[in-house]
């Protein structure tokens, strides 16, 4: 435990770390094949995944915006505006930037 | 765009190029890299690789849906092959493999060369953001700091389907807002993903 502590203490933590990520996002990539070639996904349990994506992005950047406090809030609005109207992502990334920079630029 | 976002991002939170890269080269999972990097540390921990391994876990376990459409038309390739093609699974591969699969194709070379293809180009986006977040000498004034929760939200966007299928969102935002007023660390992300995903269990 000790001398793992000390190498994952030491750059080799990020290899370990991104091989681990590596592995769990693989097995997670297979798991469907895998699990299908043998039983049925429910439908409940279908759903509960179908929101996951919107519920991982809500939970992740809510409080890091949040505690940015308003500048950060009022940057992401805009964002989301940009995009809901032009549907170009790109677009959407560049109002939210701008808009935080000018408001930070004034403040 | 989402890979440029990330290198960007990654750039800012001070992570290396081998880093960044391998993260792109290996992992190849947008999502679960933007989210890794809220969590990235510069000095590992036995806990914190668990908590980045356990918030991959989670938010790449949308992908068994994508496998579990993708089985019947892999179930008699050579395994070999089929672990490629899963390892280069995304979301962008898998539309177009299926669509070219319902319009009666059945050549899973395409499913393959997709993939491929699509992993190259994440690379290169990788490697843009990288140098354009290494480079701008100050990041803060142009907001480059907030890289990754805006592009986040920016995404949100285009997966609106209406109201009630976004009701497990509110409620993993709220969840997770208050586990981060409570817990330190980022059990956050995790308690506020398994709130949505049970809601979106719960509600019809």
């Amino acid at each position: 435990m000790n001398t793992f502590g000390t190498v994952i203490a030491s750059p080799w933590g990020s290899v370990l770390a991104i091989a681990a990520m590596t592995l769990v996002t693989f097995l997670c990539r297979i798991a469907g094949v895998v699990v299908m070639s043998r039983v049925r996904l429910t439908p409940r349990i279908e759903r509960g995944l179908r929101a996951l994506p919107g519920s991982i992005i809500l939970a992740t950047i809510l409080p890091v915006v949040i505690d940015n406090g308003l500048p950060a809030i009022i940057a992401l609005t805009a964002a989301i505006v940009a995009m809901a109207m032009t549907r170009i992502d790109i677009v959407g990334l560049l109002v939210g930037l701008g808009t935080l920079s000018v408001i930070r630029a004034l403040g | 765009m989402f890979a440029v976002a990330f290198g960007t991002a990654a750039a800012q939170k001070g992570l290396s190029l081998g880093e960044t890269l391998g993260l792109s080269a290996f992992v190849y999972a947008g999502a679960s890299q933007m989210v890794g990097l809220e969590i990235w540390q510069q000095v590992w921990t036995p806990s914190t690789i668990l908590t980045i391994v356990t918030v991959t876990a989670i938010v790449n376990a949308r992908m068994i849906l994508l496998g579990a459409t993708l089985q019947p038309w892999l179930k008699d390739e050579p395994l070999p092959r089929t672990a490629l093609n899963l390892f280069l699974l995304t979301e962008a591969g898998w539309l177009v493999g299926t669509r070219y699969h319902s319009e009666g194709g059945r050549d899973v070379g395409v499913l393959l060369g997709c993939g491929i293809i699509l992993w190259l180009v994440w690379l290169i986006a990788t490697l843009t953001g990288f140098f354009a977040g290494a480079l701008v000498p100050e990041p803060r004034r142009f907001g480059l700091d907030l890289v990754m929760p805006i592009f986040f939200g920016v995404m949100l966007v285009p997966l609106w389907k209406g109201t009630r299928p976004a009701l497990p969102w509110l409620i993993a935002g709220l969840v997770s807002l208050v586990v981060h007023a409570l817990v330190p660390g980022y059990v956050f992300i995790i308690a506020g993903a398994l709130a949505g995903v049970a809601t979106g269990m719960l509600i019809e």
